[in-house]
């Protein structure tokens, strides 16, 4: 199968990739060649088996709900590329 | 004496017992080989000297108080995709240039509770999506057998500086084989431990239900050590199963009269370079006479899991990286708005495997295709499980190869993703069912490279695989052979 250069934007958007055209023209092939060696899956009967997301029985793992001690804001926001307050700062999202 | 940087871990503990032996001279020996070697290798994204010589100084400390353990002062490497607190955590990636995290991995708190020493950070393919190395961010590892070759990947740093004797031990990551292909083609020991085995707190996520942390050693004997180390339940890592850590190294017996070998069929395909299925041959043969029953066994759906691994890896994968975003960490590129900014950041910061894999991850998922695709791929993958627990019903480990070629020359796959992925066609299954694996030394190619000889164990059979590679490794040479590199 070969994908559509509508359907690689669409993709790179739902990715937030800003990819350029060169970019765009080369995974075109490259994710059809991979996808028609993944279609080989398709002769596979498995009508009647689960899918299986992880080898170890999902369990959910509780808890005390006690307070522990965290991470002073300084430290989680020490790699942050800009920060105000004590807080990430982004660009404005509404005017 | 022999050169220190020689030394096993098991010599280099009983000289550092005896008093023979300080650890800020092994490390050193070990900081002055990274210095006259690793530009030549590039095995290291970063080495942290002074840190590491103030933890051998306090190594030496404990030892002198009375404290004796087998990690106690040895220096190792550990795969950048490891969280250092406080040292530069890269991934391989210009995404994480700078980043500092502000807490360790587990296996690192671990290691430093045994007190180990960290040279440094190894190099590998960017968020550990590669068979080379060659797609890090930061350059190529280079191949300490033949310095025009890969040394393998995604773990190729750690490989090669275990290699090259720049490191006595290193940790890595294997999702698809990302410490058993290098371990392969740089002739070294490399073990992936069963999922849920050892913590992934504090390892930069790709594929969260196939990623395993575990050791690179020059011998059987250290793997064991290193693995003891960092296994066990994490409260931190809910996947982490709270089932106890046995003694790995009293697993380790001279013959295999007890053990029952399988040789999957599906293995000795067409595609195999004659000189690795030749030498796995013969090294079975010498399983055999090391008293071990082999026989064959099938794992029909063999070739069903480059294609299930290529799905669900990178299915993952684009979950996983939405993180990266400018916002919290890394490089920002500033756009003309938030969401232009997303793209623009992760543009510039991700390499073209990395975007490759998000794409395709991403489309697998997207609505329309996600039954035809992930579903299936999950479908097929318990079908891969179900061959190997069929499998283990009649033996206990499986021998073959651990990647059909010997270290390729660096450039000669990287237009291809397709070829490049079939590197780790002996080595993907094990990750989908949440087997254990391992390499060990088993011979050389014509041209003096490397081959490793896998061994397969069921979940949590790692003390299995460790006596069949141990027994194999003890009754032959290849272990003891080194590169030439000078220095």
């Amino acid at each position: 199968m070969t994908l559509s250069q509508e359907q690689i934007t669409h993709i790179a958007e739902l990715a937030r990739l800003a990819l350029t055209d060169v970019e765009k023209a080369r995974f075109r092939e490259q994710l059809s060649d991979v996808l028609d060696y993944a279609a080989r899956l398709q002769e596979v009967d498995t009508s009647a088996i689960p899918p299986m997301a992880s080898v170890l029985p999902v369990d959910t793992v509780m808890r005390d709900d006690v307070a522990r001690p965290g991470m002073p804001p300084e430290q989680i926001l020490a790699n942050a590329p800009d920060q105000e307050d004590n807080m990430f700062r982004v660009p404005v999202i509404l005017e | 004496m022999t050169e220190l940087t020689e030394l096993s871990i098991h010599k280099a503990h009983v000289l550092l017992k005896k008093g023979e032996l300080s650890s800020v001279d092994l490390t050193q020996a070990y900081l002055d080989r990274i210095a006259v070697l690793d530009d030549r290798i590039h095995a290291f994204l970063a080495v942290t000297s002074d840190q590491a010589l103030v933890q051998a100084r306090r190594a030496d400390e404990r030892r002198a108080q009375g404290e004796d353990n087998p990690l106690l002062g040895i220096p190792v490497g550990y795969k950048d995709v490891l969280c250092t607190k406080g040292v530069e955590t890269t991934c391989g990636s210009k995404i994480l240039s700078g980043y500092r995290p502000p807490y360790n991995a587990t296996v690192i708190d671990k290691m430093e509770a045994q007190g180990a020493v960290m040279l440094g950070k190894t190099n590998m393919d960017e968020f550990a999506m590669g068979s080379s190395t060659e797609n890090s961010g930061y350059g190529t590892t280079r191949n300490p057998w033949d310095t025009g070759r890969v040394p393998g990947g995604s773990s190729g740093g750690s490989a090669a500086a275990v290699a090259a004797q720049m490191a006595m031990a290193a940790l890595g990551s294997d999702t698809g084989g990302s410490i058993r292909q290098p371990a392969s083609l740089c002739g070294v020991v490399g073990l992936k431990p069963s999922y849920g085995r050892v913590s992934r707190y504090g390892l930069v996520a790709y594929a969260s239900s196939l990623d395993q942390i575990g050791p690179f050693a020059r011998s059987v004997a250290d793997a064991a050590l290193l693995l003891g180390a960092i296994a066990g339940h994490d409260p931190l890592d809910s996947t982490s199963v709270d089932t106890p850590v046995p003694n790995y190294t009293a697993a380790l017996t001279p013959n295999l009269k007890d053990v029952r070998v399988g040789i999957p069929t599906e293995y000795f395909i067409e595609g195999i370079e004659p000189a690795v299925e030749q030498t796995v041959r013969i090294a079975i043969d010498q399983l055999k006479e090391l008293g071990a029953e082999v026989r064959e066994v099938g794992l029909p759906h063999t070739d069903m899991a480059l294609p299930v691994y290529y799905l669900i890896a990178p299915a993952e994968a684009s979950a996983n990286l939405a993180r990266f975003d400018g916002i919290r960490y890394g490089p920002r590129e500033q756009g003309n708005s938030l969401w232009d900014t997303y793209c623009q950041t992760r543009e510039a910061g991700f390499g073209p495997e990395v975007k490759r894999r998000i794409m395709l991850g991403t489309y697998a998922l997207s609505a329309g295709y996600y039954d035809a695709y992930y579903l299936k791929a999950q479908k097929v993958r318990t079908l891969i499980k179900q061959d190997f627990d069929a499998a283990f019903g009649q033996v206990d480990v499986i021998a073959c190869p651990v990647s059909p070629t010997t270290a390729f020359r660096i450039g000669e796959k990287v237009d291809d993703p397709l070829r490049m992925y079939l590197s780790d066609v002996f080595t993907l299954a094990v990750n989908l069912a949440g087997n254990c694996g391992i390499s060990v030394p088993c011979g050389f190619d014509e041209n003096g490279l490397p081959i490793g000889l896998q061994i397969i164990g069921p979940a949590f059979g790692e003390e299995r695989i460790l006596q069949t590679a141990h027994a194999y490794e003890q009754a032959t040479e290849w272990h003891r052979r080194v590169p030439t590199l000078g220095g």
